[in-house]
Parts: C-alpha cells; structure tokens; sequence
C-alpha cells in the first residue's frame, strides 16, 4: 500500500522506511520558526531553568510580527527580550519589521518541499504551500523542540480535497477554502492533514496556495499541504541554494476521506460571525453596513490579494465612513506593490497602509473595533472578541469581496464591480 | 499528580475557542495575570466565581483556534484541577499536558452540568460524577503522556531527563 506524502516526510524525519496512520514516533525537526508572542518570552526562562540552549541555531528563526512596532512599554519589553534572546544563542534567521511569522520563511527560502517544521503559532500550517509537512506546536513542546531538536508526534490520517475546473471571475483561493471549511466545519479534520490536489490548485500561484494551507487549521487539522511542483520548484530557485528532495503522495496511497469540488460553481463567500465555519454566499447576505475594511494578515495580505482588491477599487473611492486598511504582509510585499503601483490605486482609493505585521488581525494593534462595530476582512479567523471588542463583528471574505464591501459601504459580492 | 481529582463542575459548550478563553488583547500579560480573566469571554464573571480545584468541562472541540499556551495555561493558573471534554482541538491537548493539566476525553461529558461535583481518576481513566451517582469511562492517556504530567509538566520531565543522562555520561 502507497503512502501521502505527509507520511513519506514523517517517516523519513523518524528515520523509518514508512509509517501508518495511529503511530506514535519521534521526529527530527529541520526547521523551527518562532514569533515575538509564543516564542522566546515564554522559553527563556525554563530554558534556563534547564541549563541548556538551543540545539542547533541554524535551523531556528524567529519572526517578531504580533507586537512591531511596539504599542506600549510591555510590547517594547518583550521584544527587546526577544532580540537578546536570539542574539545570546546565536540565531542569525531573526527578522523584525520584516513581515508576518508564516510568510517571512517561505520568501527567505527557509520552508523547503519534504521537510518537517515545527512553528510556535497556531498557523504554521502556511508552510504546508511548498510541500513542507508543518506542525504547529505551543511554547512548552517548542521547548522541548529546541533542547532535543525532535517531538513526538501521533502519525494523522490524511483527507485528501480535489478540486477541478476553471474558478470563475471574481472568486479566488479565499472562497475555495471558505467552502471546504462550511463542508467540514470548525472540526472536521482534527488531529488529520488535509491534502490539495486537482488542476485548480495546480494553476494557483504560491500566494493562493497559502490561503488554502493558512486556513486548514480553521478546521482542526494538524495541517494542510500541497504536492510540490514546477511552480513551487522556480519560486525556490530565486531564494534559496540549499537543496532539498521533494516528496510526492503515491498513487494508491490511502486517505481517510475523499472529497471533490467543481470550481466551476463556487460563489464569492462570506463567513459570518463568530465562526470561520459559518458561511454564506456573499450575494445572499441581507443589508450589513461596514464601519472597517481590512485586507492583511499570513492569508490576506499577500500581493496577490493586495492586487485583487487594487483590481476592483481601481479609479473608484471607498464609502465615507468607512476605514479601509491594508496591512501587507511582509516588507517585500509593500516593496513590491509600490514598485508596480498597486499600493498607489489602493491609496487613491482612500487605504490607510499599516506596517507589514499581525496588528488588527488577532486584535493586537492598528484597527480595533469597537462594540457594535462591523469589519469585512480577508484575515483568518472571526472568533468573538478577536478584533476587540466582543461585541463586534468580523466577516471573513477574499480580497476581492473586502475592497467591494469597501466602497459599498456594506458587504456586497465583488461582481457587482468587476463585471461593470 | 495526586491519584485522584476531585472538585466542582462548571460547564461549557461546543468549540469553546481560545479567544475566549484567553482574548488576545492579553496577550502582553504573564500567565499568572491571565488567569484572572480566563474564559472571560464567555462569562466576564467567571474569574472571580471560579475556585482553586474547580473541574472545566466542555463539549466538542474544547481549546480549538490559536495556538497560544495561555489558553491552558490561564486555567491551570486559575487553580483549576482538570479539563474533561467530549473532545479537544490538538494543540490545546499537548499543551495542555505540557503544562501538567489534565486533559480527558470523555464521550459523556454533557451528562455533567455546572456544580456536579466530580472525582476523577485519571489512571483508569474513569470520571465519577458524585451527584448524580455515576461514572463515565473516559480515553485513557497514553503512558508517555502521564510519564509528562505525573513528572508535573514538560518542564520538570525534561529536568529530569537530563539529568538522568548526565549521571549516565559521568
Ligand atoms: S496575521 Fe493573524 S493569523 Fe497570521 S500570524 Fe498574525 S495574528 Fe496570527
């Protein structure tokens, strides 16, 4: 019997020839990532404790994004504990202001097809783009990542999604995953991986991809991945010399669940609050006036997205009254968006352009929304009280349905404007 | 870890998320200040009525979104002595254990409601519901698992572990 590919990189980190489902087995880590949050201010000090430090510096990198630039004294604090930290053990992968926790690795070249690597955030799914197997892990597991350089881990089942056909106008990555996760709920793949595949997600490019990984955790996988391929393989080769062997699913390998989507009849798509699972068409939703517009976050603040939400307020202005943010993110994202002028359209279009970092995101900085408040956002999660205040509302919604809802004025499906 | 936990019942739904259990507003703080505002979300009272020894249980999905510790962490801190839920969203779970909280799966949660008072014995795996009269099986840990929160949490362990192979290389 065949086995995935995330059970190909598992068996190869575990040293083993192959590996089922239920196994529990010790793996060797090949990359660790950490944030300004999770990461060094809650490890330091048992690390200490222990006497140790880290394994092996190179294989560590640590990414400040939730608490830059810093809005207080305590958030000051901690990052300049977090840059003592890496500097003490020696850990020359830190990158500050440079962008989010999940997309920084994968432009440095970091995330590589066939690797195992862990992240101190909840997300680290993301890396699952390239073909990484990537796990997210809690402060205290990372600890003890960084003593031994190995975890244990329960080898999951994998659920494998296909999707098929052409994604129509107006409709995106975003939408695609918004549906699977309705289809499975909050649930559905936990403690499972959920493989992509079907010529669909083969024409996404590297952007797309993320949000369909980003969002696996959405429903409760241990994380999402995408067979590497061709553009994934020259994405790579800008970035990076080290080389790495791929791993591919084989053909007879065995999956928990199949699950097959036509493209072809996917709709613009709208989680409402407060759950990423709760999920309407974009066009059926009733009159909801929006106070804040957000295009940001690991899933939403590509250039992609920066792009798409251009394409549709291009020579337009958004509502009055509402606030149209637009967090890239990362440095290279900003870079490029205002090389090519797409940043230029978005602030002719009334954006306010926040720091390439978390920020309104998890409600940590630069967009919190008041009680009563209403937010469209291509960001990943809409939990109660994530944004600020419990009693505000945060829709989850692609690029393109962000910027049409801003200059609406209320959540609107992006057609509206694109097909004008 | 004492043999067995025993304490007073509060009772949560499904999919109870780490947003509400430890908003990321809180973020900046330490765990110990977290603690005082654990599960705010759901009830802002629920800091000041919750007691050291107080059991949580939940529905399905207990702890599921981000992966921050201090989910877990704002729990254990609050003095509570145990986590039983029909299920629970994986990383909550290991950190959980990481921390030295326990955590059990228990297909019978929802026969539990607020202020039972419950007694569990984490070994067998079995939660005694006292006021009503009557025992759930819950999963039972695997021994890797309890080896971690017998020894008190990851931390300890790993202290442990280290010095057990310091004394083997001298
Ligand atoms: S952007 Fe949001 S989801 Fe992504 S790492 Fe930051 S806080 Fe988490």
């Amino acid at each position: 019997m065949g086995q995935t590919v995330a059970e190909k990189i598992l068996a190869r980190a575990s040293g083993k020839s192959e590996v089922r489902p239920g196994e529990i087995i010790w793996v060797e880590v090949d990359l660790v990532m950490m944030n300004d949050s999770g990461g060094p201010r809650r490890i330091a000090a048992n690390l200490e404790r222990l006497g140790t430090g880290v394994w092996n510096s190179d294989r560590v990198t640590v990414v400040a994004d939730h608490f830059v630039p810093a809005c207080n004294d305590i958030e000051a604090g901690i990052l300049a504990l977090t840059r003592e930290w890496v500097r003490r053990q020696g850990i020359q992968k830190y990158h500050e202001l440079e962008g989010i926790c999940h997309i920084v690795p994968i432009e440095k070249g970091y995330v590589l097809p066939g690797t195992l690597m862990v992240g101190g955030d909840s997300h680290s799914c993301t890396g699952g783009a390239l073909g990484a197997l990537a796990i997210a892990l809690g402060s205290t597991d990372m600890l003890g990542v960084l003593v031994k350089g190995s975890v244990w881990l329960k080898v999951p089942e994998t659920i494998k999604i296909v999707w098929e056909g052409n994604l129509p106008p107006a409709t995106s990555a975003k939408d695609m995953i918004l549906y699977n996760i309705k289809q499975l709920g909050l649930e559905g793949a936990t403690y499972k991986v959920v493989e992509f595949t079907g010529d669909t997600v083969r024409r996404l490019n590297i952007d797309e991809r993320i949000v369909l990984t980003n969002m696996t955790i959405e429903m409760g996988a241990k994380t999402g991945i995408i067979e590497p391929d061709e553009t994934v393989f020259a994405y790579l080769a800008q970035r990076t010399c080290v080389e790495y062997s791929p791993l591919f699913s084989d053909p007879d390998a065995c999956y928990s669940q199949v699950i097959r989507c036509r493209a072809e009849e996917l709709e613009p798509l709208v989680a409402c609050p407060h759950s990423p699972d709760n999920v309407e068409k974009a066009a059926s939703l009733p009159e909801l006036p929006v106070q804040q517009a957000l295009i940001g976050a690991c899933t939403g603040g590509k250039y992609s997205d920066l792009a798409a939400a251009a394409r549709v307020v291009s020579g337009r202005r958004v509502a009055p009254g509402v606030r149209f943010l637009v967090a890239p993110a990362s440095r290279e994202i900003l870079r490029r968006a205002a090389a090519d002028g797409v940043l230029a359209i978005l602030v002719e279009a009334g954006a306010t352009i926040l720091p390439p970092a978390c920020g309104p995101c998890a409600g940590l900085s630069n967009g919190i929304l008041a009680p009563g408040e209403r937010c469209v956002a291509s960001t990943n999660r809409n939990f109660q009280g994530r944004m600020g205040s419990p009693e505000a509302e945060v829709f989850l919604a692609s690029p393109a349905t962000v910027a049409a809802s801003a200059l609406a004025g209320k959540i609107v499906d992006p057609r509206v404007y694109l097909e004008e | 870890m004492p043999d067995a936990i025993r304490g007073r019942a509060w009772k949560f739904g499904d999919n109870v998320n780490t947003d509400l259990i430890a908003p990321g507003k809180y973020l900046k703080l330490s765990n110990q200040e977290m603690a005082r505002h654990v599960m705010e979300g759901i009830d802002p009272e629920l800091p000041k009525k919750i007691q050291p020894g107080d059991i949580i249980v939940g529905g399905s999905n207990f702890g599921c979104g981000s992966s921050r510790e201090t989910a877990p962490a704002a729990i254990k801190y609050a003095g509570v002595g145990a986590v039983v839920a029909r299920s629970f969203a994986r990383i909550f779970f290991r950190n959980a254990v990481n921390l030295g909280l326990p955590v059990l799966e228990c297909p019978q949660a929802d026969e539990v409601a607020t202020g039972d008072e419950l007694e569990i014995d984490l070994k067998h795996g079995v939660v005694k519901n006292l006021t009503r009269g009557t025992a759930y099986q819950a999963t039972r840990l695997p021994a890797h698992v309890m080896e971690i929160l017998n020894a008190g949490g990851l931390v300890p362990y790993l202290e442990r572990e280290i010095a057990k192979n310091k004394n083997k290389g001298g």
